[in-house]
Formats: structure tokens, C-alpha cells, sequence
């Protein structure tokens, strides 16, 4: 490579931090959605970079389904005391208690589709203009239209029809009153790109990305952790295997992967040799072919 | 040795190359695409359950390649606005990021906004029917968009024997136009995307041929010129003051270099107020940097207490940009609303942001014939057109030719606060 060149990951981690700047030059109040998934760590990481020596000015907002690994909640709390932030948190408990949503019922029950009247309730009443997010777009398909500036009208709602085109690096963030943007600083990583760059930087991250010992068990074909509020159903038999997640969202539809991978190098090397997405291993988008586009354009992350 | 078939520190030396794909309807650009992801072994085992299975429901034996990218096809079908979509893979050289963009006429707009970060743009030929009209305005837009590589893949070979005549027919004819575009680095490849002759795997059907494949390219085409490292260019983002007792005084200027390469003690100038300083630290979260170059994100200290704000452009002394309120540039017009002559638009250029009216439209151009209309000048959806306008503050920029971050701008309608059109800077005339 020649002395003016820069690897594929600094190539994109300019691009990201490039994002964060604009965002925080074009809008008055923006959020950083994060969830304690690696992807998030990622994207506070960037944040760091991109306003270096000073603290990351973006609050962060965490969208609480109630049904977390322990291990995410504790990760989150330390890092927002180590970096001085404000954070958030929308409740997807006190969104049912308060009768905005209905809580699913049956096996395969799940708050994932509620988050969204949480996220946009939060957005409304803390009048946030940008909700940055850890997307990116070789996730799904719906995702790989998205742009780096997202618009969204005043009911929070996507619209991949009319979308505004986007192009060098020149980013349009004018809104009316009432309608806000999604952020993606990470449209164009690969999962791939995450895991190494979290080895290149040496980020720190939660436990349960890497071998433990966990009671699963498993539906059509996706391993998930009991937990108090999982129901099994008859044929199924909760057993102790050594697992480790891909992604980590809620319990309910965070799908585990048997490995013996303890350190972020064999995760890279196991993620290299992985023959499916990384989504395919989540419970919510096996609902439909479409389950994203459709959430998405009622508001989803 | 170790025999690891992933070597995890291997990736430190990858680059990005960043393309597009082009050319008529049924040319075979899904097959292309999915060939290219099939064969470098991008493609996840749920993914290809999925098309094989679609497949199978539409009656084929073989999994057909273009599902892969049937997002877009399902929109084209219905004959909804269709848009860009990324795609990405990986061999140990590079990392790519495909803009799929559909190559149907309404789409100028597609294909221009895909093109607009592209390191290299592909073009289909299908090789029965050979350079058609559709061709020319790929190769076009490619060229206006100043991407600096072409590659020209003549596609569905095996349908007409692989003989060499018929890629060599074709290549003249293109080579006939080629005069009419201002790109330097034009290669030609015969394929099939079907079969696989020349992606990946070199054909053996053509021995006639001895360039490289078509990802032997991709992986190494040189991209390090691709950016402009010789005028040194730096849009202020963002104003950087912790306001901490460790770093009381600190006042960093946050941006991207745009082009060019700044050295700590470089004398420098900041537009528009023309004062002049010298660089004291280049800063990033890990490590106090000696140079920096495009396309690095960086935070730039200076010697003086200067006022430097957003949209303020640090240049090297001795080197500075173009100036004007008066500005031509080529337009590519996206928006339902014709462009109204006399009317008011915002314009942001770099980190920039003001107000313009546009004072006329010198030509339409028929991206059909390559020729300048001088007398339908309306400008509408898809059109491009070269305009000249006014803006409410001096821009300071460079041709798009020079530098493609500090000639380009985009123009917002002040009502509906869409982006309404991409505007690439003319060299003065
Ligand atoms: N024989 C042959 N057929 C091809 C080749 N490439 C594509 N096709 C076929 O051409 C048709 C259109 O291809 P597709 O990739 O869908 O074209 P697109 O509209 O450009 O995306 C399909 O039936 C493909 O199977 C090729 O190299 N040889």
C-alpha cells in the first residue's frame, strides 16, 4: 500500500466519524441509540474519536424491553460512568403498563415489535431530532437501501420510496418541526469490519460475546437462554452447553452460537468461517420475509 | 507454519475499492453480481438455501445467481421508484462495496448518486446486441461523474461461441465514442456471468484472451491517485473545546481532509478571512499525528487565536482554491419539480451551507447522443444540464475535475427540504 493510503477500516472509521461530526453540527439535540451490543460499543467508540479531547456531547438512549442479560445492563452502566454521558432509557414495561401497546402472549412471544412505540414515545418526549443507530446495511436487505441521513416524518415513519438521494459526502439533515432523522455512522461496515476493528482497537466488550456456560434450549433449529419469563414448550429440553452470542438484543429472540471461541481473534476467525447471517440467527426475522422493511417503516431502529 | 486459511492480522493491509455496476435491462448485472459474491465465496449458506429454493418454486434446476439481489428486481417489476441499494464482500486484498444501481432510462438519478463515491464503474455488454444507446449514457455518466476507472465487461459470451471477433467488434465500437469521455483508465473483459468465464475463474473457453479477470482487477486496479494528494483542502465540521481543566485552552478544528496533505508546521491560510497560522498538532483519539491526508477524519490545532468556525476552508498558504459567487457547474436533476430558472435554492458545498438563485441554463445535454440541446432548456427529472447560478457567499472550491469533494455540491428546496439536484463544478471558461 503506498505512505497515502489508508486501510479499509480506517477508510470507514473516517467515514463514521465524519457522520458524527455532521451530525452533531446539523442537529440540536440528537441521541445515540444504544442497546450494549457490539455494534453500539462500536459506534460510543467512534463518538469518542470524533470529538477527542472532549467528551462525546451526544447523550445515549436505551430502549429497555425488561428482558435483558444481566451482563448487557452492568457493561452499560460502566461505560456510562466511565465517559461521564447522560443516558436515557425508555421503558418497553411502562409503555404496556401505560396501555400504549399490547404485550404478546404465547410461545413465541416477543417485545421486539413494542420497542418502536417506546423508541418514538422517547423521541417525542425528550424532542430528540437525530437518533443515531448502529445499523448497517449488509445486515438485510431492507437495510441495504438505507441512507447515512434517514429521514422521518412527524409520525416517526420510514418511507424507502422517496428516500433523498445522498451523494459524496455531503449529507442533508433540513427537517420540518416535528419530523426527525435516523442515523446509521455504520451503514457501511460488515460484521466482519466490526470484529476487527474491535481487535485493531482493542474495545472493550461484553462477556457474552465470548464461551460460557449457559442453560438453552432449542426452537426450530435457534438456540435460545431460558430465562424466568421463556416458556418451554413440552418438547423442548433445556441443556448446558458452551455458547456465545452473535448479536445481543433481548433474550427472547437473541439466538445463541455453540463455541469455544474465548478471545475477540478466534471470533474473527469464526465470523470469517461462518456460512449464515448474522441475522438469520435472530427469532424476529424469521417472522417473514419482510418482517424488516415492515418495521422499519413504522419506525424501528 | 501454521496452516490457517484466515490470517487475522491479514485485513491491516486491505483496502477499499468502492464500484458500480451498469447497463441495460437483462444484460445479466444480477447474475454479474451475484457471481462475483457466489464465487468469492461471499455468500452466507441461509442465503443460498433461500435463492435455491426460489428457484426451485420458479422451475430451475440451477440456483439462478440474480436472486441474490432480488430486493431490487421485486420493486423493478412492480414499476416502483427504484433506488440504490449496497452490497458488500471481502477477498484478503480488498473490501468491496457495490452501488447496485438499476440501469433503466428514468434512472439517471440513481445512477449518478451511486456513482458519486465510486472508485470504478462496471459496464454490461451484452454481446449479441453490442454498444447500444443505453451504453453511451452509462459510459457517460460514469465519465461526468469523473470516475476514475471503466471497466467494460462484455457479457453472455457463450452465447455467441466466445468468439474473439465479436469482443473485438465491440471494443472498436466503444473505443469509436471513447474520445467523447474524459476517463483515462478504460479496460475491456469477456465474460460470462452465467457460466463464470472470467469473473473469478479465468475461462478456458477463451484462451484468445490474456487480460486479467474480472476480480483480478477489482483486486488490483491502483486506487492510491485516486484522491487528490496534492491540494491540500480542509472544510472545518466542527469546533472541538473541551473546556476541561486537562485541556483548558484546547480549541480543535474537526473536519475531513478533502484532499491534498497537511504537515504539523505547515503555514496555512483559513478562508474567507485570508489570516494566516501555522499547524500545531493534528489529533486523534490514539495518537498525535505528524501528516494527514485524504481521506482522513482528524482534528487539526493551530498557532494562532484565530476565529475559525463550520464552513471555513484551511488551505496550505501557497496554495489556495478558486473563489466566486458566480459559479457553473454541470447539474443532474432529481426532484418532480423542474428547475426553476430565477428561483432560490439552499447549496451546501463541503461543510458549507448558503443560499443560491439560479441565473440560466446554458445547454440541456441528450445523454442519448452526447450532443448539447440549446434550445429545450427545461430541466427536469433525470436531466443534466450545465447551469450557472449565484450564491449569497464567496464558495471556495476547486473544479470537480481537480478534486471531487471540494467541486461538488448539492441543492436543497427550500420548501420541502429535499435534495433536488448534484451540481459538479465547471473549470472556469
Ligand atoms: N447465456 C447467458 N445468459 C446470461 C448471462 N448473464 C446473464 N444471463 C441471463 O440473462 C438474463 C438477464 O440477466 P439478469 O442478470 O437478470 O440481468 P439484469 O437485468 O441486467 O440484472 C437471465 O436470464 C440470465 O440468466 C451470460 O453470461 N450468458
Amino acid at each position: 500500500m503506498s505512505k497515502y493510503n489508508l486501510n479499509h477500516l480506517r477508510e470507514l472509521e473516517a467515514e463514521s466519524i465524519f457522520v458524527f461530526r455532521e451530525v452533531a453540527a446539523q442537529f440540536d439535540n440528537p441521541v445515540i441509540l444504544f442497546s450494549g451490543g457490539k455494534d453500539s460499543i462500536v459506534m460510543f467508540h467512534l463518538a469518542g474519536k470524533a470529538f477527542f479531547p472532549a467528551k462525546v456531547p451526544i447523550p445515549l438512549l436505551h430502549i429497555d424491553t425488561g428482558h435483558n442479560f444481566e451482563e448487557t445492563l452492568i457493561f452499560r452502566d460502566n461505560l456510562v460512568k466511565k465517559h461521564g454521558v447522560k443516558l436515557y432509557i425508555g421503558s418497553v414495561q411502562k409503555t404496556i403498563d401505560a396501555g400504549r401497546v399490547q404485550e404478546e402472549t404465547g410461545y413465541n412471544a416477543s417485545r421486539n415489535v413494542l420497542q418502536t412505540t417506546t423508541l418514538l414515545d422517547a423521541i417525542e418526549e425528550y424532542k430528540f431530532d437525530a437518533a443515531i443507530g448502529g445499523g448497517r446495511r449488509d445486515e438485510e436487505k431492507a437495510r441495504a437501501k438505507e441512507r447515512f441521513f434517514s429521514h422521518r416524518d412527524e409520525f416517526g415513519q420510514w418511507d424507502p420510496k422517496n428516500q433523498r438521494p445522498e451523494l459524496w459526502n455531503i449529507f442533508n439533515g433540513k427537517k420540518r418541526m416535528g419530523e426527525h432523522f435516523r442515523v446509521f455512522p455504520l451503514s457501511n461496515w460488515t460484521e466482519l469490519d466490526v470484529w476487527q476493528y474491535i481487535y485493531m482497537e482493542d474495545i472493550e466488550i461484553p462477556s457474552l460475546y465470548f464461551t460460557h456456560k449457559r442453560e438453552v434450549f432449542n426452537r426450530d433449529g435457534v438456540l435460545l437462554s431460558t430465562a424466568p419469563f421463556m416458556k418451554l414448550k413440552p418438547e423442548e429440553k433445556a441443556e448446558i452447553l458452551d455458547v456465545r452470542c452473535r448479536t445481543i438484543g433481548d433474550i427472547t429472540n437473541t439466538g445463541l452460537t455453540r463455541s469455544k471461541a474465548d478471545n475477540v481473534k478466534d471470533i474473527i476467525e469464526e465470523t470469517a468461517a461462518e456460512r449464515t447471517t448474522e441475522r438469520g440467527k435472530r427469532f424476529d426475522d424469521k417472522r417473514s420475509e419482510t418482517a424488516m422493511e415492515d418495521r422499519k417503516k413504522e419506525g424501528y431502529f | 507454519m501454521e496452516n490457517n486459511t484466515y490470517d487475522s492480522n491479514g485485513y491491516l493491509d486491505m483496502e477499499l475499492l468502492r464500484f458500480t455496476t451498469a447497463g441495460s435491462v437483462d444484460d445479466g448485472k444480477s447474475t454479474l453480481i451475484g457471481r462475483l459474491l457466489y464465487d468469492s465465496k461471499s455468500i452466507f449458506e441461509d442465503q443460498i438455501e433461500a435463492i435455491e429454493r426460489a428457484s426451485k418454486n420458479k422451475g430451475k434446476e440451477e440456483a439462478d445467481l440474480a436472486l441474490l439481489t432480488d430486493g431490487l428486481r421485486a420493486e423493478r417489476e412492480q414499476g416502483i421508484t427504484i433506488d440504490v441499494a449496497y452490497r458488500y464482500f471481502a477477498t484478503p486484498k480488498r473490501k468491496f462495496i457495490i452501488a447496485d444501481t438499476p440501469g433503466h432510462i428514468q434512472y439517471t438519478r440513481n445512477m449518478v448518486t451511486g456513482a458519486s463515491t465510486a472508485n470504478l464503474a462496471i459496464i454490461l455488454i451484452d454481446a449479441r446486441n453490442g454498444v447500444v444507446e443505453q451504453t453511451l449514457r452509462h459510459a457517460y455518466i460514469a465519465s461526468l461523474l469523473q470516475i476514475p476507472h471503466l471497466v467494460v465487461c462484455i457479457n453472455k459470451m457463450d452465447l455467441v461461441a466466445y468468439e474473439e471477433d465479436v469482443y473485438d467488434k465491440i471494443k472498436k465500437q466503444f473505443m469509436g465514442f471513447a474520445p467523447k469521455l474524459d476517463t483515462k483508465d478504460i479496460s475491456f473483459i469477456p465474460i460470462s456471468a452465467l457460466v463464470g468465464d472470467n469473473v473469478v475463474e479465468r475461462s478456458k473457453n477463451m484462451k484468445w484472451y490474456e487480460g486479467a479477470t474480472l476480480l483480478h482487477l477489482l483486486e488490483n486496479v491502483y486506487i492510491s491517485g485516486d484522491h487528490n494528494h496534492v491540494d491540500a483542502r480542509f472544510p472545518v465540521q466542527f469546533v472541538i473545546r473541551p473546556q476541561t481543566d486537562e485541556y483548558h485552552d484546547y480549541r480543535g478544528y474537526g473536519g475531513r481532509i478533502d484532499g491534498g496533505i497537511f504537515r504539523v508546521g505547515d503555514r496555512i491560510k483559513i478562508l474567507p478571512s485570508g489570516f494566516e497560522s501555522s499547524i500545531q498538532s493534528i489529533d486523534t483519539l490514539t495518537e498525535s499525528l505528524e501528516t494527514a491526508f485524504a481521506p482522513q477524519s482528524v482534528s487539526i490545532t493551530i498557532t494562532d487565536d484565530i476565529d475559525v468556525s463550520r464552513g471555513d476552508m484551511i488551505v496550505k498558504a501557497n496554495n489556495i482554491p478558486l473563489q466566486s459567487q458566480d459559479i457553473t457547474a454541470m447539474i443532474s436533476w432529481f426532484n418532480e419539480r423542474p428547475l426553476q430558472v430565477r428561483g432560490k435554492y439552499s447549496l451546501r458545498h463541503t461543510t458549507k451551507d448558503v443560499k443560491c438563485m439560479i441565473q440560466e441554463v446554458k445547454f440541456k445535454m441528450d445523454i442519448n447522443t452526447l450532443e448539447r440541446n440549446y434550445e429545450d432548456k427545461t430541466v427536469k427529472m433525470n436531466d443534466i444540464a450545465r447551469i450557472q447560478l449565484r450564491t449569497t457567499q464567496t464558495l471556495f472550491f476547486d473544479s470537480y475535475r481537480k478534486n471531487r469533494n471540494t467541486g461538488s455540491f448539492i441543492l436543497v428546496d427550500e420548501v420541502t427540504n429535499e435534495t433536488v439536484g448534484a451540481g459538479m463544478i465547471v473549470e472556469r471558461q
